[in-house]
């Protein structure tokens, strides 16, 4: 018993000098990010490479710039497993770190993102759910700490119709067509149904719905009710193993990939590669380039892959989730630039930066001055748009590469805002918020 | 020495019958109850109420829901996580439509469905016994969930099927849920609540009904002969069980969270419960929340150690390590004490009885 | 009245109208049946034989199909691999007895199902830890072409697995039957006490049956692996097994493949056509209410012991 007596004397001292919380110090002249990633989990494959482009990109400014405006970016990452409680937990653990604080969050999932509106809001630090989280979040006037930049899941829904529409020689075609969605049966698979429905009835098209259990390990059910109804076209809003099941299980009733579309989630090499042959043809959504034939991406191969550093092997740069990781960074930084801008080239405060989020202006000077010219688009928030009308464009996979098929397509933002407006005040009249007033704002 | 019984005499029934007749004792757990109330709140930093303190007793009440089921009346239960959902949801469908209703009065009728919902599902334990009762109970489980996921009456009609607590106060004022409760208001709200529960539940298990539940786990043929009724006993232990872990579940999601769907209920939510009576003992209070501060602050802990020494460790090695150790941890402990963290505690009080003298 | 309609009329109506999708539908369970067996087959052995619940089995079978598929990635080729893996399995039972078993002899099965979920939070971590976190796609060359037989659509991949499991269950029964070590194990799983005064070794016992179990794990996971690429969510597949061992009973292998069929074809009749009544997605809980079901006339399930109480 007296090892039992002795680790549990160090067990004790150690829960002792955890309790009295050694702050970690920092440099003064620092701008703290926290990084909620996943490495480990049923999600990794996606969040890994996600959780690296962020990362290198971070270092290259640093090594390159010597940060933004002369002020080092620093990071610490906290691994959630893609888990709500976790998540909070590293929220609330990484929100006070640096000099002035956490200067934004990135929560990487919906349920997180979800989780931490309310208290992000309190907290003043911007809560950036790029290309997921709640899409009516894009109403800053309800939602002033969220951004939803650069489209969210209704602006890919409509982006989606917009392109069959296209490929169908014109929106009227759609009339008497089926379009089904595959969607995984929780809160993010079934964000899109309302768009899509509100699209039946506005273009009369029949729209299927194929729920999947999660984790949709197994699918046969499914796919054989689709090889019954036959679809003309197929959306999916899967994630994680579900993805490249149904690819294999699309495959495996024959059905035509090149009409089969997935949700900028389930559109990465985790998804098609398991599937091997069978994935060739099969489309997604996207709001970014692949590859690394862009002067950012070479940058970080040049300032931090060359030096020996990175956090991934150099042929995973430029993969479809990595280059996310590098964009959500990019916006990430601009908008501290765009805040520093107002408010002096100093660490700044959640404040200060959702200031800079909302007066993000990203032209396509500035894109080319970024060395992100094809990457990403320009794209302009405001205090009522946090969504900053962006642009979607398809991609497809043919076995080695992701390359564009389509140009990039501008969701029908009259209807979206609207729809945007609906939900947001709704929301706001369960939780009693006033929303603000966004022309009285600066 | 530190216990030094000698002299105390109980002179009335009720000083004798008393859950804690040791004086030592007593003033052990009114440091303790002082500790909780005043020391904590004010030195204790918003992380620490609100990512640890609040999920330790939130977690500790399903686990104390659980325990009176599965360690008490030896009904093996995996639904859990689908009773909590319950409370969630019918705590967040009360607040809604009777805007004017306390969140405490709310808290008690989404216990009181649960109750009804768990006294539901309790029906197959009259058949099924054991591993096979614990498999059964998984079909309430994954049903549950799927229909709080599947008919949108449950969340509002919201797009993504996610609920978020309305803020409510108690006392008028004094908000415990949304986005202006301070962190001290809700960990006290909580704090009470389950001290409360846990002092019903201490009394429930040491009077008949405690013991017509032991009665049942321990020989259930033998007890339905000497007159214990197997069908009600069985399904007010389900009942009651369901109630705590509703209150439990509404807690969760209104206090702790904020903003909960249905997928926070999962199975892995119930193994976790269950793991946390087994490891803190199953059949004790105490065991409750020992098991529940084993399951939930160790692993935030083994976390957080490498950066306090001082160590740059990338986060998924951490995270790996740490569930290896986890585990490597839950097996030790079983093989130290089999019947948990409340009977080492048990052990050790005993031998402090005794101690500095060997007997 | 329009629900209990699409209850009770409308999918017979639509079964009446497809007969040949229903054969369709009725094959694809049953291959995705066998597959969830597979599986099962592996807590059935540990339980006949130790009378644990090993709730490490979904983890066993990640960690071996992560292993086999890192040394192929290493460049081995694929029956080295194998082989290789299979000594691994082992090589885990064998410290499994030691470190986790032996110091719980005799302890309820409570309390060892708990040890063994200390086991499964290991393994998960040990293995992420090694191999990582990422997806592996496996092909070791089973055919995966869509066939039409008949005008019913199969696939080559589930006949293969079928034979493998059916492969795999005869080998077993073979074992067991045919064995004095399968008699041995066999005798170890009637009764411990009387199996240990005969002279039968319960550690060397319980490390074979781990071992076995340890290859069917890895079995199952190169199959699941080839179908899903390895990784992390295979483990869930255990909780698709669990519905099987009701319904088949915990102790009998040929209930796992019974049990298997039964919940795989319960489970997609049950989807395609009294799905959408429900709005689509029920697989997740008929599997367990089909069990459920079962056992409400069988408490101990189809096939297993009828344990007999005494006061």
């Amino acid at each position: 018993m007296s090892l039992f007596r002795k680790s549990l004397a160090v067990v004790v001292a150690a829960i002792a000098g955890f309790g009295l919380g050694a702050a970690p110090t920092f440099a003064q002249n620092e701008q703290f990010i926290p990084r909620l990633v996943y490495r480990t989990g049923p999600y990794a494959p996606n969040g890994i490479p996600f959780a690296d482009g962020y990362a290198d990109y971070l270092d290259m400014i640093d090594a390159r710039d010597g940060g933004v405006g002369g002020v080092k970016i620093t990071y610490e990452e906290c691994e959630t497993s893609y888990n709500n409680d976790k998540g909070v937990e590293c929220y609330e653990r990484l929100k006070n770190h640096g000099p002035t604080g956490a200067s934004l969050v990135d929560p990487l999932s919906t349920g997180i993102t979800y989780a931490l509106i309310e208290r992000a809001t309190a907290d003043k630090i911007p809560v950036v759910s790029m290309g997921y989280g709640r899409a009516d979040a894009s109403d800053g006037a309800v939602f002033p700490y969220v951004f939803t930049l650069p489209a969210t899941y209704w602006a890919q829904a409509d982006a989606l119709i917009k392109y069959v529409g296209d490929q169908m020689g014109g929106l009227d075609k759609l009339k008497s067509k089926k379009i089904g969605l595959v969607y995984i049966d929780i809160a993010y698979g079934k964000e899109p149904i309302t768009t899509l429905e509100k699209l039946s009835q506005k273009y009369g098209y029949t729209f299927l719905k194929y729920p999947v259990s999660a984790p949709g390990i197994e699918q046969s059910a499914t796919w054989l009710q689709i090889r019954q109804q036959r679809p003309d076209w197929l959306f999916m809003w899967g994630w994680g193993v579900m993805n490249s099941t149904a690819i294999k299980g699309a495959a495996s009733i024959g059905y035509p990939m090149d009409h089969y579309i997935g949700v900028w989630w389930s559109g990465a090499e985790p998804d098609v590669v398991p599937a091997g042959a069978a994935a060739d043809g099969y489309k997604s959504g996207t709001f970014h380039g692949t590859g690394q034939d862009y002067p950012a991406v070479k940058d970080i191969l040049k300032h931090v892959y060359d030096k020996n550093g990175g956090h991934t092997t150099r042929d995973k740069v430029g993969e479809v989730l990595y280059n996310r990781g590098v964009i959500n960074a990019i916006y990430d930084l601009e908008a501290i630039r765009t805040a520093q801008a107002k408010f002096g080239k100093k660490p700044l405060k959640g404040e200060d930066v959702q200031w800079g989020y909302e007066h993000l202006d990203i032209t396509p000077q500035r894109i080319t001055q970024l060395g992100a010219d094809g990457l990403m688009v320009p794209i302009q928030l405001s205090c009522a748009n946090h969504e900053g009308n962006g642009k979607v464009r398809i991609q497809q996979w043919d076995g080695k590469h992701w390359h564009f098929v389509s140009d990039w397509i501008q969701p029908d933002r009259g209807m979206l805002t609207e729809m945007y407006k609906e939900s947001a005040l709704a929301y706001a009249k369960e939780k009693g918020i006033t929303p603000r007033d966004c022309s009285k704002e600066e | 020495m530190i216990y030094r019984e000698v002299g105390e005499f109980k002179t009335s029934y009720a000083a004798d019958q008393a859950i804690f007749p040791i004086r030592q004792d007593r003033l052990l757990v009114l440091a303790a109850l002082a500790a909780a109330y005043l020391v904590i709140p004010i030195v204790g930093s918003e992380y620490w109420l609100l990512t640890i303190m609040i999920p330790f007793l939130v977690y500790a009440l399903a686990a104390l829901g659980l325990n009176l089921l599965t360690g008490y009346a030896g009904q093996v239960s995996l639904g859990t996580g689908g009773f909590m959902a319950v409370g969630a949801f019918a705590t967040y469908k009360l607040t809604t439509a009777f805007p004017g209703l306390n969140i405490v009065f709310a808290l008690i009728l989404a216990g009181t469905i649960t109750a009804l919902v768990g006294l539901l599902f309790g029906f197959p334990s009259l058949r099924i016994k054991g591993f096979y009762l614990a498999v059964a109970t998984l079909a309430s489980q994954f049903f549950l969930i799927w229909m709080f996921n599947k008919f949108p009456w449950f969340y509002n009609y919201s797009a993504s099927g996610v609920i978020s607590a309305p803020p409510r106060a108690i006392f008028g004022q004094v908000y415990v849920t949304g986005a202006e409760a301070d962190a001290r208001a809700k960990y006290l709200f909580v704090l009470t609540v389950v001290l409360l529960l846990a002092l019903a539940a201490k009394g429930l298990v040491r009077g008949r009904i405690g013991r017509s539940w032991m009665a049942i786990r321990d020989m259930d043929v033998a007890a339905e002969i000497i007159g214990i009724r197997p069908l009600r006993t069985k399904l007010l232990a389900f009942a009651l069980s369901s109630f705590y872990c509703g209150i439990a579940g509404a807690m969760w999601a209104f206090i702790y969270t904020s903003a909960v769907e249905a997928s926070a209920f999962e199975i892995d939510r119930s193994f976790q419960i269950l793991f946390m009576i087994i490891i803190g003992g199953l059949g004790s209070i105490l065991g409750s929340f020992l098991g529940a501060a084993f399951i939930v602050l160790l692993p935030i802990f083994l976390d957080n150690a490498p950066r306090l020494v001082g160590l740059d460790v990338p986060v998924n090695l951490v995270t790996n390590l740490q569930t290896m150790i986890f585990g490597a941890l839950i097996i030790f402990f079983l093989i130290v004490e089999p019947n948990g963290l409340a009977r080492l505690w048990a052990i050790g009080k005993e031998k402090l009885r005794l101690w500095p003298f060997p007997h | 009245m329009d629900f209990v309609s699409t209850i009770f009329l409308t999918p017979f109506a639509n079964m009446a109208d497809n007969p040949e999708f229903v054969v369709e539908v009725v094959i694809g369970g049953l291959l995705a049946g066998v597959m969830y067996s597979l599986v099962a087959l592996g807590f059935v052995l540990i339980f006949k034989a130790s009378g644990v619940f090993n709730f490490a089995q979904g983890t066993m079978v990640l960690f071996a199909a992560l292993t086999f598929v890192g040394l192929i990635e290493h460049g081995l080729p694929i029956w080295s691999a194998f082989v290789i893996a299979i000594v691994v399995m082992v090589l885990l039972a064998v410290a499994i007895e030691r470190l986790v078993l032996r110091p719980l002899v005799n302890q309820e099965p409570i309390i060892l199902f708990m040890a063994t979920i200390g086991l499964a939070f290991f393994l998960e971590g040990f293995g992420q830890l090694v191999w990582g976190g990422d997806v592996h796609p496996l092909d070791i060359g089973i055919p995966k072409a869509p066939l039409i037989i008949g005008g019913v659509l199969v696939n080559e991949f589930d006949l293969v697995a079928a034979a493998v499991a059916g492969s795999l269950v005869a080998a077993l029964a073979l074992f067991f039957q045919h064995t004095a070590v399968g008699r041995a194990l066999r005798a170890v799983a009637d009764d411990h006490q009387a199996a240990q005064s005969v002279g039968i070794p319960l550690r060397s016992i319980w490390i074979i049956v781990w071992s076995v179990a340890g290859v069917v794990g890895l079995v199952a996971g190169i199959m699941w692996g080839s179908r899903l690429g390895v990784q992390f969510s295979i483990s869930l597949v255990a909780l698709k097994a669990l519905p099987v061992l009701i319904l088949g009973g915990f102790t009998s292998v040929p209930g796992a493949i019974v049990g298997g069929l039964i919940v795989g074809v319960g489970e997609k009749v049950a989807e395609v056509f009294w799905g959408p009544a429900f709005g689509g997605a029920i697989e997740d809980w008929f599997a367990y209410a089909l069990a459920l079901g079962f056992l409400l006339f069988r408490p101990h399930g189809l096939f297993g012991e009828h344990i007999i109480e005494r006061v």
